[in-house]
């Protein structure tokens, strides 16, 4: 598929010696400044003070299995694929408590739904696979059922998105190929394309707008679009994986046969890191806190990974007993049941999986061998 | 209402019913949420044990009784053997009802097949008190109980009772009868020969192990039962009830939302393949 890199008309420019300005007038706004970092030997989204906080001529080294960082002299803040996390923390976070429960003198118990800081947070340099990411647990959370998540509806609501168009896809990456990148279409509130010398913005909200018409910008050349343009549309021409096409949920529900998946089986070590890192996993696990004396008590929402035994325990057994029972499991969720369940791929060409595996296992290659073609 | 917040309810009343089995009569403390609260048979509640956890119980009380809630229970597990002590007076999380019930309404004016096996009772015997106790809406009902062992067998004078009901057959199997067993020795699908019904109008239930329920479902489609009106209960691991925490998914259904009760038809493709 040939990916659609073309921007909307009606840019704004801003000049690269006053991108701090975006940082002062989204505080200014009342909103927590989130960025890309490097920290801990990765690029990844933290609280950023000013501009020189972003990852200025940093490039990410993604391929299956391994993950390295290199400096250059590149002025550019956003010349990297994507970071080591999804935005998944911000709005389903990893581990928080749901309620508490007291037991009183007389037996009696009183449940407490736990408080939900849900602050006004905005967040730059967001890549297009990863808004797709959002997308689908917004689906999850708030489209799913009579019971929509409330503290996810929350945190969502105070989200402000600064979208990046992607010029350096890594190795792992495969966003043209499910069409949800490298330019970013939906579900941000403002999108930045990145120039040498300055950036080109989008508004898509009125919340996106109202920041831009604070900004000291001026009007877009069409040479400057024509040059972020030409830049998106090689990001996605150097792209070499994809999945396979035809109608890949019916030819996966086709082969469930636990044969087809001992080879996968075999290298998989059901450790959990593809499903930390994917921005649409969703599941987790209810766990209980108690106080050593019984007095209180507390429920805490944990993530979970469809890669444990726990996950399906049923009666005391798990349901599906073995590695190759749960690496399909997860893949045909993500590639077929999520299109049943929610009207879309549960993919969107991060590749974060393929990246942060220890056995470098890739999802294009399993289910293009499951599926029965080549690579 | 906080779905995921359970609220306090009280035990009424226990009953043992075998060892490790028993029965839990609750009640909201809220006696405004205790008058509110309405279910369908074949719906579930979680049931949560202060400091331990919670689980998913079907309910077996009638809906028309409103005054209290009644689960019965195997002590199996950390959370079911702790609520296997509780005491009237004690108390206890409840939330729910959840899932979608039995489609008690599509059974009128046909002849309904009631199968069980082993301990999956629990989930359809408050659809058969619905059945019975509404007797004249239905054709014949057919009641049929498949366990393990004689001894397994729970509610002997509830099952003889039944029997005595006009246009009502009840059949049980055993593997392995006891003395003085006046049922069948074998399995529940031996004892399709003598079910009543007429497979144009026909509509079953089923609740038990999976294996049984596949078999007994594919011997009834092929009795004649259209696979849209063989209903099966499934279970899986159900930690929230509400279907976002994941737990219970099989191929693209959650059982805790979508079921637990699901018709051959849809869930027949799912169930077949071994670990899902």
């Amino acid at each position: 598929m040939q990916a659609d890199c073309t921007l909307v008309a009606g840019a704004r420019f801003l000049a690269a010696a006053d991108r701090q300005r975006l940082i002062d007038v989204l505080r200014e706004a009342g909103y927590a400044v989130h960025g890309p970092r490097v920290q801990d030997g990765v690029i990844r989204y933290a609280p950023v003070a000013t501009i020189e906080d972003l990852p200025r001529g940093w490039r990410d080294i993604q391929t299956p299995g391994r993950y390295g960082l290199r400096q250059t002299d590149d002025a550019r803040l956003f010349a990297w694929a994507a970071p080591a996390e999804s935005l998944k923390p911000l709005v389903f976070p990893g581990r928080e408590v749901r309620f508490t429960a007291q037991r009183d003198a007389s037996g009696r118990l009183h449940f407490q739904p736990a408080e939900v800081p849900a602050p006004r947070q905005a967040v730059l340099g967001v890549r297009a696979c990863d808004l797709a990411g959002l997308f689908l647990q917004d689906r999850h959370f708030l489209q799913g059922g009579a019971h929509p998540d409330e503290a996810y509806r929350r945190r969502r609501r105070n989200l402000f998105l600064v979208a990046v168009h992607c010029t350096h896809p890594a190795d792992t990456c495969f966003c043209a190929a499910t069409d949800d990148g490298p330019v970013a279409r939906y579900g941000f509130d403002l999108a930045i394309s990145e120039l040498e010398e300055g950036w080109l913005l989008e508004a898509r909200s009125h919340a996106g707008q109202t920041i831009l018409d604070r900004l000291p910008t001026r009007t877009a050349r069409d040479e400057e679009r024509q040059e972020a343009e030409a830049a998106f549309s090689q990001a996605a021409a150097a792209q070499r994986r994809r999945l396979p096409g035809g109608d890949l949920p019916a030819r996966l529900r086709e082969r469930l046969n636990p044969d087809a998946w001992q080879a996968v089986a075999r290298r998989c070590l059901a450790c959990g890191n593809c499903t930390a890192v994917c921005p649409s996993c969703f599941c987790h696990a209810h766990v209980e806190e108690s106080a050593l004396n019984g007095s209180a008590t507390r429920r805490l929402r944990q993530w979970d990974s469809c890669f444990t035994a726990g996950h399906s325990l049923l009666h005391g057994r798990p349901v599906r007993e073995d590695t190759a029972s749960r690496y399909r499991q997860w893949l045909t969720h993500k590639l077929s049941g999520w299109l049943e369940q929610y009207g879309r791929s549960g993919c969107s060409g991060f590749g974060r999986c393929i990246t942060w595996c220890p056995e470098g296992i890739d999802i294009t290659a399993e289910a293009a061998a499951i599926a029965g073609e080549e690579a | 209402m906080n779905a995921g917040l359970p609220r306090e309810a009280e035990v009424v009343s226990r009953r043992e019913e075998s060892p490790g089995l028993f029965t839990l009569h609750l009640r909201l403390t809220d006696s405004a949420a205790q008058a509110a609260y309405r279910f369908r048979p074949g719906q579930f509640n979680m049931l949560y044990l202060y400091g331990v956890g919670e689980v998913p119980i079907s309910l077996v009380t009638d809906p028309r009784e409103t005054r209290h809630i009644g689960h019965t229970i195997r002590a199996v597990g950390r959370v079911t053997r702790g609520l296997a002590r509780l005491q009237p007076g004690d108390r206890l999380g409840l939330r729910g009802p959840f899932g979608n019930g039995w489609p008690l309404g599509d059974c009128e004016q046909r002849d309904v097949i009631v199968v069980t096996g082993g301990l999956g009772c629990a989930p359809v015997t408050g659809a058969i008190h619905y059945l019975m106790r509404r007797r004249e809406r239905f054709g014949h009902v057919n009641i049929v109980q498949g366990v393990k062992h004689a001894d397994d067998l729970l509610w002997r004078e509830q099952y003889e009772f039944w029997d005595r009901m006009p246009d009502t057959t009840v059949l049980i199997a055993a593997d392995e009868a006891g003395p003085l067993w006046p049922w069948h020795v074998g399995r529940v699908t031996d004892l399709f020969d003598h079910l009543h019904f007429d497979p144009r109008h026909a509509i079953a239930l089923c609740c038990g192990p999976e294996g049984m329920m596949i078999a007994v479902a594919r011997q009834l489609r092929d009795r004649g039962i259209d696979p849209d009106r063989i209903w099966l209960s499934i279970e899986r691991n159900m930690q929230c009830g509400i279907g976002l925490c994941g737990h219970c998914q099989i191929g693209s259904k959650f059982v805790c939302r979508d079921g637990p009760v699901f018709s051959w038809r849809e869930i027949a493709p799912l169930l077949q393949v071994r670990g899902r």
